[in-house]
């Protein structure tokens, strides 16, 4: 399929009197191989960057170290690219210090699910405002082709050559347990309309968002959602008003569920319903607390310190 | 203070009926109060060590803490309570042994003389309803314990103090700690106004009932006291030093990072640094700054260095399994060049060691515990004032450098009290306002001079210096590092900055003479026992002097020339070494002290170390015991 092809009707705008174009945010030429998912999701994210006209000085994207983590790099905005699972502390102190900006977070699912499970279960509690991406590909594949958390069971890998021993990770239920989740996705590479019109919501969502975006690796993965791939059928489009709408995308996708992107209980058996892939926003809650807002502080210039100091001071004068 | 001029109060071997018993002159005492955990011992000694210092005392005051919560009562690994010492000058350590004591149960008592914490001739004023109590068991507990602590020369006084308190309350368990205040007030003369604002201040958020109930217990304490205890003790005020502020280092530590304008903490709890975020979380928020706690420490550290990158510098405190837990990021922070403040208020170790007790084991890990080449900078404060200014000289230096900085304080200044002068506030420890102006053509995200491999660092927000920082091994540009060369010039880069720090500081100055057969290299909290057990030294006639080191990464310029002006060198630390002479340990083999390995490699001088790991402060006496046995009267062997 032509990621450009499936773009265009969404993601062609007139850009007259806009600031920024797709170029603008052209960071260096992307080394990932070639096929791999990760250019599909860079380009959607370009797109989007230009159609929401975001400052490229005030857009960060924090990232850990995987394949995915390079992302950054290729971009023109701020890049934090980071160590192995940390990437949404790193986030989290940016955002708390500076709500200005624009932050993104990318992460791969060895990242997000297992070096970094404990700062994803509660960088969801946080629900800080910014749009998280699992860029899950079920591998390992920059230390080439060890199981992850979310690795389909049986898939062999060089650490588990007779197949993966366990049933895969489930992000969705994981980030549908926590609680104060605001906002949980499900998009995948190879469908580009719904990919861009997913982060489109994501980004515009108060809180945390976290989309998970299904991605096939070339070289380790490049089955693993096959079924779903060759056959729209396995595929089921969740629909509401208030969550993805993309209507050219229903000739292809004809399986659709209605879901209120509000209803958690129901967002929480969707998400642990296999049978079919599902795509589309699983919860939406912008009234959910956000952390950097509830600890805001007005700020105080140094004399005003200086001054509040001395009567700190005379506290424990002797 | 040298030991010949304190005398004991040796009133204790009369009898306990005299009504005015003359009052012992004394240039300092030490006190403790002790009991099980959660009878109110600390409060007691709180309230004693502030008033004393009202009254113009130099006071040092340090919790002694069990490592639970709430251990099992009556037993000796319990015992909880205050220690205060006392002087008619600056007191700088915990001194020695102490002169008195108050138990609420024999089994503290116990536990302190078991610890040789008490003086030969002490004065022990405990409970006394345990002697007689209805269960057969306490009784024998309380009469194997005096056969016990019999064997010395203390001078022990039963206090009826839960019968006396019963008067005033319903549950003495909540009045004994003020019914001794009141005998401590009286056997040292507080002043009574003093204890009474003391009482108001501690108890402020609770009602005036409350206040006015410890005061009858206090008068209560200080009437019986009168009446019964025949040992009166007169330690005169310090002369008048200017303004003093009192705090423990932990809140020292806060408000120094307050004074500096960094406006983030970031932390998990670990004791015992924890208390500088209790402190810390009370009073921020009004100074435009705020705690994190984070989910752990590893997320303590990121969020920290996500607030430094992204602005001003902020800061995490720690303890030692959790600075273990953080080595990463702070090899990322070093990597990239992100100013960091880290503060290690250690314990003892390694793994969860001894949480609540004084140890001085975390300087190599500091300074190595980062995998590849991570050069950063340490600083130790020595004294309680200094971790207040520790702090300005560290984001100052974090940020002037773009580096890490990591304070290596301990539990001793952690939970120590004293008095210092008061800090003379400048705006100018603060940073400038953030500079989100357009980044000029040229700029670099690492525009390494050359000479210095100093460089201006670029904040998000700011037009036309848009990259990605990288962990990855980079150039000027941030650009990853696909040819050797960038490697090793980077490298380069990163490592000078920490000599043209060192070029920037002064030779530490040497505390007695400047040559003898002696020099004791000390760190950290234990300058205070270090110069005072000099001091004694010296009047003995011994040749030794001290010199105390801030900073330990780099390490202060000049040491080679004064080592090589004394016969002997060595540190004094509270880490392990292995002692020359036990089985199996060689010249070759042997594990010195964390400085004594730094210094030897520095110096190539053939630096000793004598070291311990008591789980408590070094005592002036101890060590200078020690420089006894090292320098023999007449010159060094």
């Amino acid at each position: 399929m032509s990621t450009a092809c499936g773009l265009l009707p969404v993601l062609d705008q007139d850009g007259d009197d806009e600031l920024y174009e797709m170029t603008d945010y052209e960071g260096a030429r992307a080394r990932w191989c070639p096929g791999c998912g990760d250019h599909s999701i860079l380009t959607a994210v370009q797109k989007l960057l230009a159609a929401e006209q975001l400052a490229p000085e005030r857009t960060m994207f924090v990232s850990g170290i995987g394949c995915s983590s390079r992302f950054p790099h290729y971009l023109k905005t701020y890049g934090f690219h980071g160590i192995h699972g940390r990437a949404l502390p790193v986030a989290t102190g940016i955002k708390l210090n500076r709500p200005d900006l624009e932050v993104f977070v990318v992460m791969g699912d060895g990242d997000c699910t297992s070096i970094g499970a404990g700062h994803w279960i509660h960088a969801i509690r946080y629900n800080i405002d910014f749009t998280v991406l699992l860029l899950d590909n079920g591998i390992y594949g920059l230390t080439k082709n060890q199981t992850s958390p979310t690795t389909p069971q049986g898939l062999p890998s060089n650490t588990q050559p007779a197949g993966s021993w366990l049933p895969p990770l489930n992000p969705l239920q994981v980030a549908l347990g926590v609680t104060n989740a605001s906002f949980v996705a499900q998009t995948a590479e190879w469908i580009p309309a719904h990919l861009y019109a997913t982060l489109r919501a994501a980004r515009r969502h108060k809180g945390l968002s976290f989309v998970r975006i299904l991605q096939r690796c070339p070289v380790y993965t490049p089955m693993i959602y096959q079924k779903a791939v060759q056959d729209p059928n396995n595929i089921a489009m969740l629909t509401h008003d208030d969550g993805v709408v993309v209507p050219e995308l229903e000739k292809v996708y004809k399986n659709k569920v209605a879901h209120d992107p509000r209803d958690l209980d129901n967002a929480r058996r969707v998400a642990g319903n296999t049978d079919k892939i599902h795509l589309g926003v699983l919860f939406k809650d912008p009234t959910r607390a956000r952390y950097e807002e509830i600890r805001r502080i007005a700020p105080k210039s140094a004399e005003e310190r200086v001054t509040l100091m001395n009567a700190e001071l005379d506290r424990y004068a002797v | 203070m040298p030991s010949e001029t304190i005398a004991r109060p040796r009133a204790a071997s009369s009898p306990a009926t005299s009504k005015t018993p003359k009052a012992l002159r004394l240039r300092e005492s030490t006190i403790e109060i002790v009991s099980d955990a959660g009878e109110g011992a600390q409060k007691c000694g709180q309230i004693f060590g502030a008033v004393s210092a009202k009254m113009g005392n130099g006071v040092w005051t340090v919790e002694i803490i069990p490592a639970e919560i709430q251990p099992p009562a009556r037993v000796p690994e319990g015992a909880s309570g205050y220690r205060i010492r006392i002087g008619d000058g600056p007191i700088t350590n915990w001194g020695d042994a102490t002169t008195l004591a108050v138990a609420f149960n024999e089994q503290a008592l116990l536990a302190r003389h078991r610890l040789g914490a008490l003086a030969e001739d002490a004065t022990l004023l405990v409970e006394a309803k345990w002697a007689t109590h209805d269960d057969e068991l306490i009784r024998k507990a309380w009469t194997d314990a005096m056969a016990e602590l019999s064997g010395r020369d203390y001078r022990i006084v039963p206090v009826p103090m839960e019968e006396r308190c019963l008067a005033i309350v319903d549950d003495p368990r909540k009045g004994k700690n003020m019914f001794a205040l009141g005998m401590l007030a009286r056997i040292y003369a507080r002043d009574m106004e003093r204890v009474k604002e003391q009482i108001a201040h501690a108890f402020r958020k609770k009602s005036e009932a409350v206040y006015e109930r410890n005061v009858a217990l206090v008068e209560a304490g200080f009437a019986w006291a009168e009446e019964n205890v025949d040992v009166r003790i007169e330690v005169p005020p310090a002369k008048s030093t200017g303004d003093l502020v009192v705090m423990n280092g932990n809140e020292a530590l806060g408000m120094g990072a307050i004074a500096s304008g960094m406006e983030l903490c970031a932390m998990y709890p670990i004791t015992p640094a924890t208390s500088v975020s209790h402190y810390l979380s009370e009073v921020f928020e009004r100074f435009g700054g705020i705690v994190h706690q984070a989910e752990d420490e590893i997320a303590a550290a990121g969020v920290a260095i996500g607030a430094s990158y992204s602005g001003k510098v902020a800061f995490t405190i720690t303890s030692g399994p959790g600075l273990a837990l953080k080595t990463e990021f702070l090899g990322l922070a070093v990597m990239t060049e992100i100013p960091l403040v880290v503060v290690n208020v250690q314990r003892g170790g390694p793994s969860t060691g001894l949480p609540t007790k004084v140890e001085q084991s975390d300087l190599l890990a500091s300074l190595f515990g980062q995998t590849g080449d991570a050069p950063h900078v340490i600083i130790a404060p020595a004294t309680i004032e200094e971790c207040f200014h520790v702090m300005v000289t560290a984001r100052r230096i974090a940020e002037a450098f773009r580096a890490v900085v990591i304070v290596l304080s301990d539990a001793n200044l952690a939970t120590g009290v004293t008095p210092f002068p008061r800090p003379k506030l400048d705006a100018s420890w603060q940073a400038e306002p953030l500079d989100l102006s357009p980044v000029r053509e040229a700029l670099k995200p690492y525009g390494w001079d050359p000479e210095t491999g100093l460089s201006e660092r670029i904040i998000p927000g700011r037009a036309g210096g848009m990259y990605t920082l990288t962990s990855l091994s980079h150039d000027e540009g941030s650009k990853v590092a696909y040819s050797s060369g960038v490697h090793q010039r980077s490298s380069a880069m990163r490592s000078r900055k920490i000599a043209v720090l060192q070029s920037l500081l002064q030779p530490p100055k040497v505390y007695g003479a400047d040559e003898g057969d002696l020099l004791i290299v000390g760190w950290g909290s234990t300058k205070g026992a270090i110069e005072e057990a000099v001091d004694r030294a010296r009047a003995e006639g011994l040749k030794a002097s001290s010199v105390h080191l801030r900073f330990l990464s780099p390490l202060e310029p000049g040491l080679k020339p004064i080592f090589s002006r004394f016969k002997k060198v060595m540190t004094v630390e509270l880490n392990y070494s292995d002692e020359p002479g036990d089985p199996y340990i060689t010249e070759e083999n042997r594990r010195r002290g964390q400085l004594a390995f730094l210094l030897r490699a520095a110096t190539l001088v053939d630096v000793d170390c004598w070291t311990r790991v008591p789980g408590e402060p070094l005592r002036p006496g101890s060590i200078v015991d020690m420089i006894r046995g090292r320098v023999p009267r007449g010159g060094a062997k």
